[in-house]
């Protein structure tokens, strides 16, 4: 799919995201240093490399949540593009509820845990102006369906799911008004290895039914084999490899990527 | 320090100067909470603070001042701060809605038709409808500069989820103009049809929150809903006891312990108006006189 | 008939009148004079003072004497008082350096220059009820010496020649004025300082006792504690020079408190600061712990969601005027809207039962 996608680009030529020299300091210690690349549209793009390599802070300065130091993450808004580091706060939230989405490695942090799981998914709908109960439910119905929550649990508030069924409630409240770019940091993390693999499978299924562009955070490295297209390793703030996801992991350059992909079974 | 050493209506003339500037901003953008600078006044934070520095920053000598809570001029409440602008201000009082030119509320909104020249101040416990959804202030502020508004109908989307219904029976959030969510303080949600396209000017003062709004004369405001769970104005399902009103909202009275209760109009000047008038409820009698 | 109740008017003049007349108690018992209540229970009315955000010792007395000693109440009149009263201008920032020290006291430095006085403070003495108090209160003349007439620098200086602490920044720019513009958050710190100085001393102690016990801790030290009266300047536009104008009694604390460095500063003590109107002293070392709590995003330490970090949770409700009133007001008869509670909870069980029926 790669492969058609990348040809589909060239002819728009425009990347959805266009990252450059982004660099974020904690004090004199490094989160993540001059990091550039471009997303095109359609594209998953993985981020690997072990706790503490600078991925999670990486996510959180291109989602918005962090201030970075340096650089620039330019998104290409309807309006053309922008760098959203220098766009006003109030802009770059109607993006977060609208073109974005960030699915949290824990649940409860991208849930409103005291909100039944039709009102989660309904939120963004509202958010964007639908008023008619009847029709965001019927969303919301189907969406709890899409991610394989029974449609008699609606009324239900996510601290009577397990922990794989609130993951999945979160990647269907974020995905209900089709963004255009969605942010996963560890969205398998914290699960039972069975629930990984279910959640993994229905995550590959709804990037190919909507062509989803993603940026996902991970160590694990079967999460981006199996969603991502292209990889970034990260070590010590840096990115110290990339390329396609295959390329990669089947014959890594550096040294560190090699002790990473040796270190994990294959899959 | 008597009552006379203060300056009229208390307030010193820079303060009022203040709070007016306060109250034309809130005109300018209706619904919009401003932030004001409000005073210690000589009555508890949370009881008419903010209602008692708008309407003394509106007073003129040649006002007449009508002071209700819970739609009467007679609570205990209500006559403390009627007697407190009397005091202060010697302005004229009135218990009769149509003859005030400003009529400070707590909780309601007269049943008769307000006209245009009145002011309706309310006073406000607290002003942010998004309170009780979330807590931070510099949150629900930024929410109100960005439209965030999507929070505020997954509470009236969780309500008809659990009870079939909108179950907000005061304090009934509404958009003003199609801008501003606004907290219309806590009035029956039977008041709220009110609001919208008044000929007075309303007035909405906060003290403890340091804010005021306003929705001024012909301002569409609506009721937030769903179109297909809209907005009703509902009152308990009887006519007054004493004047027989069937459109106005009612008070509940208990009357012995075997369970015996009566309803009252909430607002006692239109229920006296009525009676005055000639009409008589199921346990009225006629008034002696009449008018 | 029902006749509905009237007569609030009459019921609130005669309440008023049977609390003057408690207030007063047995008439046997000689009345309160205002001068007593200023010189016998002067920590209540400096505590009044600081919190009512006015300095008049006589005023306090008179606001303990009309609440029956209900301080909170006493604050409140304080506060509606001085809400009412013009503001001539400001004084020049006092001097604490020149301070006229009570009391001085580091927990830091063993000696320093200017000395440890430890002044009139309940410090050591063994809490056993005085029962000779009761008797009779005459006491002995305390020992006396002559003033010392020189500064007291301030201990953290002596730190701050070393660049052991903190630079603090100096500037003229006008402070905002928390009584006469609306409260705006985020807020510098002379905001919040002024927010901490006139909010409620339990709240600010128990604010300050979470950060000791790990909700945001700051591993705090008094690195000065001084009380003592301070001259009152102010310019005079048409003499072109400052003017004595009174003095007033202060406290103030500087904490010193452990630091690692940032991004752009090596390691180095910070400071949290603490003043407040009379002798007041467990409210300025709160106030100082809370102070440096509160710095935690300007310093670029960690939030680690205490409460005492929190600015908006401290200054939104620091405030026990507003508190209470607040608190308070649920008294005052809400019958509409529990009207319309009852209705819809009417409404909606009728309309469970109605389904029950149907299903059955």
């Amino acid at each position: 799919m790669t492969a058609i996608d990348r040809n589909m680009h060239a002819e728009t030529d425009q990347p959805l995201l266009a990252v450059q020299g982004l660099t974020k300091r904690y004090g004199g210690r490094i989160g993540c240093a001059d990091v550039s690349f471009d997303l095109f549209p359609g594209e998953v793009l993985g981020i690997v490399g072990e706790s503490g390599s600078g991925k999670s802070t990486l996510l959180s300065c291109l989602a918005g949540h962090l201030p970075p130091d340096q650089g620039r993450v330019i998104f290409d808004t309807a309006a053309g593009p922008r760098d959203t580091v220098t766009m006003a706060e109030a802009e770059r939230r109607r993006m977060a509820r609208t073109d974005w989405a960030f699915v949290h490695q824990n649940p409860r942090d991208g849930l409103r845990m005291g909100v039944s799981a039709g009102g989660n998914v309904g939120e963004r709908l509202m958010a964007i102006g639908a008023r008619h109960y009847g029709d965001i439910r019927a969303q919301a119905i189907d969406w709890l369906g899409r991610v394989e929550i029974a449609a008699d649990r609606i009324d239900d508030r996510p601290r009577a799911f397990s922990g794989g069924m609130q993951q999945r409630l979160q990647i269907a409240r974020n995905l209900v008004t089709g963004p255009r770019l969605v942010f996963m940091d560890e969205p398998t993390g914290g699960l039972d290895v069975s629930v990984q693999a279910r959640l993994l499978d229905l995550l590959r299924g709804l990037v190919r039914e909507m062509g989803l562009s993603a940026i996902i955070v991970t160590h694990d490295l079967a999460v981006v084999r199996l969603l991502a297209d292209r990889l970034m390793v990260m070590k010590g703030g840096h990115v110290v490899e990339q390329g396609l996801t295959d390329q990669v992991l089947d014959d890594p350059q550096h040294a560190y990527t090699q002790l990473l992909v040796s270190s994990v079974l294959q899959v | 320090m008597t009552a006379q050493d203060y300056n009229f209506a208390y307030l010193d003339e820079q303060t009022k100067r203040m709070i007016r500037r306060a109250i034309l901003k809130g005109i300018a953008v209706p619904g919009y909470q401003v932030p004001f600078a409000s005073r210690e006044m000589p009555m508890p934070y949370g009881w008419g603070t903010g209602g008692v520095q708008v309407t003394a920053a509106c007073l003129t000598p040649d006002d007449t001042l009508k002071v209700i809570d819970q739609g009467a001029d007679d609570t205990t409440n209500a006559v403390s701060i009627r007697k407190f602008f009397q005091r202060t201000a010697g302005v004229a009082v009135t218990e009769a809605t149509l003859d005030a030119t400003i009529i400070q509320t707590r909780h309601r909104i007269p049943e008769a038709a307000l006209t245009e020249g009145q002011i309706l101040v309310y006073q406000v416990p607290i002003p942010e409808p998004l309170r009780f959804l979330e807590p931070r202030e510099t949150e629900t502020r930024k929410m109100h500069e960005l439209e965030e508004y999507g929070l505020m109908h997954v509470k009236l989307y969780e309500d008809i989820a659990r009870h079939g219904t909108i179950a907000t029976a005061y304090a009934y959030p509404v958009k003003v103009e199609g801008r501003y969510v606004m907290d219309p303080s806590p009035i029956p949600k039977f008041d709220n049809p009110k609001l919208s396209g008044s000929p007075a000017i309303q007035l909405f003062g906060a003290g403890r929150e340091q804010r005021i709004y306003a929705v001024p004369p012909y301002t569409h405001v609506v009721s937030l809903d769903f179109e297909d769970h809209p907005f009703v104005a509902s009152k308990a399902p009887h006519d007054c006891d004493l004047c027989g009103a069937a459109e106005s909202y009612l008070d509940e009275v208990i009357t012995d312990d075997q369970g015996g209760r009566m309803f009252v109009c909430s607002d006692t000047d239109f229920c006296r108006t009525r009676r005055e008038a000639g009409h008589v409820g199921h346990l009225g009698v006629p008034v002696q006189g009449g008018v | 008939m029902y006749v509905a109740v009237k007569g609030g008017e009459r019921a609130i003049d005669n309440a008023h009148a049977w609390l003057a007349e408690e207030r007063r108690g047995d008439p046997a018992v000689a009345d309160l004079s205002l001068a007593q209540i200023r010189e016998q229970l002067a920590l209540a009315v400096n505590r009044v003072m600081a919190e009512g955000s006015l300095y008049d010792p006589d005023l306090a007395a008179l606001a303990i004497k009309q609440s029956r000693g209900d301080l909170i109440e006493a604050i409140f009149l304080i506060r509606a008082y001085r809400t009412t009263l013009p503001r001539l201008g400001a004084s020049r920032p006092v001097e604490t350096a020149q301070m006229a020290v009570i009391r001085r006291i580091s927990a830091t430095f063993k000696d320093l220059p200017g000395g440890q006085v430890l002044g009139p403070t309940f410090d050591y003495t063994h809490r056993l009820l005085d029962f000779k108090l009761a008797a009779d209160g005459e006491v002995l003349p305390a020992a006396t010496a002559p003033a010392d007439m020189a500064d007291v620098p301030h201990v953290t200086g002596f730190l701050n020649r070393d660049g052991l602490i903190e630079q603090q920044p100096t500037g003229n720019a006008v402070p905002p004025d928390l009584t006469r513009e609306p409260m705006e958050l985020p807020a510098d710190r002379a905001l919040r300082l002024q927010a901490i100085t006139r909010g409620d001393e339990g709240f600010i102690l128990s604010m300050a006792y979470s950060t000791q016990r790990g909700y945001g801790r700051t591993h705090a030290f008094v690195g000065e504690l001084r009380i003592g009266t301070v001259a009152v300047e102010m310019d005079i536009p048409e003499l072109g020079f400052a003017v004595n104008i009174g003095e007033v009694e202060l406290t103030e604390c500087e904490t010193v408190n452990q630091f690692k460095g940032s991004k752009t500063e090596p390691p180095q003590f910070t400071r949290g600061y603490g003043l407040v109107f009379g002798q007041t002293e467990r409210k300025a070392i709160a106030m100082s712990l809370v102070d440096r709590s509160l710095r935690w995003a300007e310093l670029g330490e960690d939030y680690t969601g205490a409460p005492a970090q929190d600015e908006e949770f401290v200054l939104m409700h620091a405030d026990n005027v507003q508190a209470t009133g607040f608190l308070e007001h649920i008294k005052l008869p809400h019958y509409v809207d529990f009207q319309s509670e009852l209705e819809l909870v009417r409404r909606l069980r009728a309309e469970v039962f109605a389904a029950q029926e149907a299903a059955e």
